[in-house]
């Protein structure tokens, strides 16, 4: 475990200098709750029948974008050569990786979440934690793909426009479930809500063993 | 030779098929001539799951060998799973709008095959984008992986989603018994049709390959 928790810490250290990922996914969620707030008529809508698309649309989104800073982040001063050439497990370097992004998604939506709560008029209440724990689940999914999705991209030649080509339609199941689930969590009707979790949660599973197997392969020379 | 044989054995089945499908084939009691759509329809979707399998496995079987003969295995079917995708679905979206009413519908089974269709398109553009050779199998194969890994997902999130598609008929034995020969007869079309097509697109990404090579090979003596 040693290298994982290694990588994790250089990133958020290199976080805490730079603030660059989570201040720019922030900024990229609360942009898009804003202009989803033109595009629908305040009023004219049952707002609980939008209101979990449009958090999952500034969730996936805003996590492309800081995925595609995680990587360009190596990519500068070949700094993944670097990680490279240490002695680490391939596998390992996927799963440091996976960590410290979902770490960034996950304060980056923790932010953004109250703000939806407050500009949808939803409540402070029991609701707002199993958001956030739906939250956890979805991020995760999203963090497990994109961390190997980010890497293969990051070797063409378009790389930030590569990344949503790749992972959006490889990410529909776990939107469709987030959506799903962040819907019965806000209407009350819970029933089956947990075929949901276990989707997402089965979806992040088979990812991060899958991809910690391939990874070598991504980055190889 | 074998591409030879292949392509008459596909002229005669295809001509046997046309033959079936439009003077054979009894006409179907509610929606009359336009059920014989799904005669091209049926091919076209199996056809493009299969792609999904092949490229999935070819894509495993490049990352153990890395040989490339694999990797053309995989684009080939990458590039024949968009054909079949648009295919079926273009031949679906003909005989909705008759039956249905309407071109499309978010639906089950119909947004599996677009996800399908697009899944397959970014593989291509992936490749497409990269640009040596290694990296387009190497990391081509390992987004083949991640794809096919990625169709039970999708099948079982849509399906709880919502569904509206016919049922399947072939397995429910809602189908009539002079149906059904016309239906082998087109499967045996198209899978011959699917063999001919893989087998000369394989043939050009092996051309594809020489000229690469040879390029830089005379690059490489100036």
């Amino acid at each position: 475990m040693k290298p994982v928790t290694a990588i994790i810490f250089k990133d958020i250290v290199i976080e805490m200098r730079s603030k660059e990922s989570v201040s720019s996914m922030l900024m990229f969620g609360v942009l898009v709750l804003t202009i989803f707030s033109f595009a629908f008529e305040p009023s004219s809508i049952d707002r609980s029948l939008i209101a979990p698309g449009i958090l999952w649309v500034a969730f996936s989104f805003a996590a492309i974008l800081g995925l595609n800073r995680s990587l360009a982040m190596e990519i500068d001063n070949d700094c993944l050569q670097g990680l490279l050439l240490a002695p680490l497990d391939r596998g390992d370097l996927y799963l440091g990786k996976v960590a410290s992004n979902f770490t960034f998604m996950m304060i980056a939506e923790l932010i953004v979440l109250p703000i939806f709560v407050i500009f949808n008029n939803l409540k402070f209440n029991l609701q707002f934690l199993e958001i956030a724990g739906v939250a956890v689940l979805g991020t995760l999914a999203i963090a497990a793909i994109g961390s190997i999705l980010s890497t293969i991209s990051a070797n063409t030649r378009m790389k930030e426009v590569m990344l949503p080509v790749l992972q959006i339609p490889l990410t529909v199941p776990v939107v469709i479930a987030s959506v799903e689930a962040t819907s019965m969590v806000l209407s009350g009707e819970t029933k089956g809500i947990s075929s949901w979790l276990y989707l997402l949660a089965g979806f992040s599973i088979v990812y991060l063993i899958v991809s910690y197997l391939v990874f070598e392969f991504v980055v190889e020379e | 030779m074998r591409s030879k044989i292949l392509g008459i054995l596909v002229l005669v089945l295809m001509i046997a098929d046309l033959y079936m499908i439009f003077m054979f084939a009894p006409n179907e009691a509610t929606m009359g001539v336009i059920q014989r759509i799904f005669y091209f329809h049926l091919p076209f979707g199996i056809s493009s799951y299969i792609s999904a399998y092949l490229l999935g496995f070819a894509s495993i079987m490049y990352l153990i060998k890395h040989d490339f003969k694999w990797d053309r295995l995989a684009d080939s079917a990458g590039e024949m799973g968009i054909l079949f995708t648009s295919l079926s679905i273009m031949s679906g979206a003909l005989w909705a709008k008759p039956v249905w009413g309407i071109w499309w519908t978010w639906d089950a089974r119909l947004t599996l095959q677009f996800l399908l269709g697009l899944i397959f398109l970014s593989y291509l553009m992936l490749r497409a984008y990269l640009p040596e050779r290694e990296k387009k199998a190497a990391l081509g194969g390992v987004f083949g992986v991640l794809a096919m890994v990625d169709v039970p997902f999708n099948y079982l999130s849509i399906r709880w989603w919502r569904t509206q598609h016919p049922q399947p008929v072939i397995l429910g034995g809602g189908l009539d018994t002079d149906m059904w020969k016309v239906m082998i007869v087109s499967f045996l079309a198209f899978a011959a049709l699917y063999a001919y097509l893989l087998d000369r697109r394989m043939a050009i990404a092996r051309v594809e390959e020489e000229v690469e090579y040879l390029e830089h090979a005379i690059l490489a003596h100036d």
